[in-house]
């Protein structure tokens, strides 16, 4: 099946995922829905417990093995990835759509070498010889940066850096020239300087190879420079989404200023203080009623306890969505006096 | 790793003198009566006990003896003679020793190849209703003694004794060289008995390393590479599950030889551990010696394997 023109690369259309477990189903995820345009990058962004890794492992069916229940559709060139066949799907597992996870060392299987790892990942969806997916390791290798690779593909993860782990991982995803590439946390585990240079790697091979990219992170300056656009998701849904010039410019939603006022700025003044936002993510199972940010934010009023705020667009830039019950007005002016 | 192998298997033999040692010790100290007065039966006159002494060698002083002993041991390989039967006890293992290998090594075969099995269903399965029967029977056989174990099979399958008369029973034990099939048939009991207890250990052994192997990153990181989820399961998960179990095989391959004794004397099979048994209820000192010894080496050889092998399994363990 071709796409229809103008249809993005992946569609996300009210994706549920629920975890049954003994102490009730767990609404990880609980009705978002995004696009990702071929070549475009999307940041989801949320605080740990928000439910974005498991949007993220959700798209692959990564998911299904502890048990989710998911309904919704998540649509990628004309298929619908959530009734797929798990067969069906794994045609498209690290073949079109390829995952870089958060920590590297845990990532890789520990008992087997770097270079095998990727090899089995070439051979999943190549028919090729043990010789030509060994010559294409050591390329891809290559291309991701890790110096030697025609001697480096026999050693195994622990003998390798933190940031060579992550550049193998990032070279097994880009083994078969997926189409899109999702990163759940892919700097978190490194150390900062690493963290830049991962960045600048992901972004070079985006350009260079056009794939799209999810990147799924708790830090919104990771996607600041990457993303075309930004999600903020909390408890389980997306508060609020934009494109990424329009939500660092002016964010509507508190916990979106919440997250940027956590971040330090350099230019800023050295005794600034971050403020962290108060409280911690709320239960999934049994999330707080009316708009679930309500007990953590600085502006709840009393019937935001009641009222479950719908993800609306701006009229000023239908582009730019936020679930929140503050009239447009008042959180302009609160945004502008606190900046 | 060269001179890893080489200091281990130097720390192998001191332990071995060290057994040796122990045991001869022991056996001198224990009450368990006087050799000589065995040996020269019921009204012998105190002339023939000494006579016999001083043919045993029970006369010389302690450390003259086990001096004597352990030279013999370590320099001539000459594990003494039966104070019973004055047979060399070396000739008496080495005729009996294909008997024990076939029971402990087809036993060995069993419990590995019923319990790594079981445990991975079980691990894969878990829950459901096949994993939890067999996890209630891998109790149940954790739990019996092979003794009793061995009476209850002889009991229900044995063809001479038994309610259903399949499996050939006691005293049925042919060598290998003169008979293969009888040799496996008459085997089959003893090894399903001798396996049991090891085979249900690791089969809840292997399923609780499994079902923890199997929600590591790596798997989730092999289903994300497109694999089929039989090899995830097989390469992936197995392959670390297997490592932890490698590092106490060593030691259950020497409580198998223990278990081999009883199961040996339960079906009347002339092996070593039979050997051993009568030994024992005769205080013939260096038949025990010389079969502890035996089992003490094998342990000794096994762990040396084991740890040799570990370094192959594992890539982050490097011996210096």
């Amino acid at each position: 099946m071709t796409p229809a023109a103008g249809e993005p690369l992946l569609r996300v259309e009210d994706l549920r995922v629920e975890f049954p477990t003994e102490d009730g189903v767990v609404k990880a995820v609980d009705g978002i829905s995004y696009d990702v345009g071929r070549g475009q990058t999307l940041g989801i962004v949320g605080e740990s417990g928000s439910g974005k890794t498991v949007a993220a492992l959700s798209i692959l069916g990564l998911t299904r093995a502890q048990g989710a229940r998911t309904t919704g559709r998540i649509v990628f060139e004309g298929r619908d990835l959530v009734s797929l066949e798990e067969a069906e799907l794994r045609k498209i597992r690290g073949n079109e759509i390829a995952m870089v996870f958060q920590d590297p060392l845990s990532a890789l299987h520990p008992l087997y070498r770097v270079g095998a790892q990727i090899v089995e990942a070439v051979g999943a969806h190549q028919d090729v010889s043990k010789a030509q997916a060994r010559k294409r390791t050591i390329e891809l290798l290559g291309l991701v940066g890790i110096p030697d690779p025609g001697r480096r593909v026999d050693d195994y993860p622990h003998e390798f850096s933190g940031g060579m782990r992550q550049r193998a991982m990032i070279a097994m995803a880009l083994a078969n020239e997926p189409k899109l590439l999702i990163a759940d946390e892919p700097t978190t585990a490194l150390d900062v300087t690493v963290q830049a240079q991962i960045l600048a790697l992901l972004e070079r091979l985006k350009s260079e190879l056009g794939m799209g990219m999810v990147i799924v992170t708790h830090d919104l300056g990771v996607v600041a420079e990457m993303a075309e656009e930004i999600a903020v998701m909390y408890a389980g849904r997306i508060v609020e989404t934009a494109t990424t010039e329009a939500l660092l410019d002016h964010p509507e939603h508190p916990y979106t200023w919440g997250l940027l006022r956590s971040i330090p700025t350099l230019d800023g003044p050295r005794e600034e203080l971050l403020t962290p936002i108060p409280g911690s993510p709320p239960s999934l199972i049994d999330p707080p009623s009316g708009c679930h940010f309500h007990p953590r934010c600085a502006y709840a009023q009393p019937e935001h306890a009641r009222i479950d705020p719908e993800l609306l667009p701006l009229p000023a830039d239908p582009a730019h969505k936020v679930a929140c019950l503050l009239e447009p007005q008042v959180r302009r002016g609160l945004w502008e006096k606190s900046a | 790793m060269t001179r890893y192998i080489i200091r281990r298997i130097l720390w192998g033999v001191l332990l071995l003198i060290l057994v040796t040692a122990l045991m001869f010790v022991l056996f001198r100290i224990l009450p368990a009566g006087e050799p000589a007065r065995l040996r020269a039966g019921r009204n012998a006159s105190p002339r023939v006990i000494a006579e016999i002494r001083r043919d045993l060698g029970l006369n010389k002083s302690l450390p003259a003896q086990f001096w004597i002993y352990m030279k013999e041991v370590f320099l001539h390989f000459n594990l003494g003679y039966s104070y019973y039967s004055s047979a060399p006890v070396r000739g008496l293992i080495a005729e009996r020793l294909g008997a024990t290998v076939s029971l402990t090594v087809g036993g060995a075969i069993v419990w590995l190849a019923t319990g790594l099995p079981v445990g991975i269903i079980s691990a894969l399965r878990r829950g459901s209703k096949l994993d939890r029967a067999s996890m209630g029977a891998a109790l149940v056989l954790v739990s019996a003694p092979e003794y009793w174990l061995g009476l209850i099979a002889l009991y229900l399958l044995a063809a001479d004794i038994g309610r259903l008369k399949i499996f050939p029973g006691a005293d049925s034990y042919v060598a290998l060289a003169s008979d293969p099939w009888k040799w496996f048939t008459s085997l089959i009991l003893p090894w399903l008995v001798l396996a049991a207890g090891s085979a249900a250990i690791y089969a809840r052994l292997m399923r609780s390393t499994l079902t923890e192997a199997m929600g590591e990153d790596y798997i989730r990181t092999a289903r994300a590479k497109g694999l089929s989820e039989r090899r995830v399961v097989l390469r992936h998960g197995v392959r670390a599950a297997v490592n932890p179990i490698m590092t106490i095989l060593a030691l259950d391959i020497g409580t198998l030889i223990g278990s081999a004794i009883l199961v040996e004397v339960v079906f009347n099979i002339h092996g070593v551990g039979q050997l051993a048994y009568t030994a024992i209820t005769h205080a013939d000192f260096p038949i025990v010696q010389g079969t502890v010894l035996l089992g003490a080496l094998f342990i000794v050889v096994a762990s040396i394997v084991v740890d040799i092998a570990y370094a192959y399994l594992d890539p982050r363990v490097r011996y210096s």
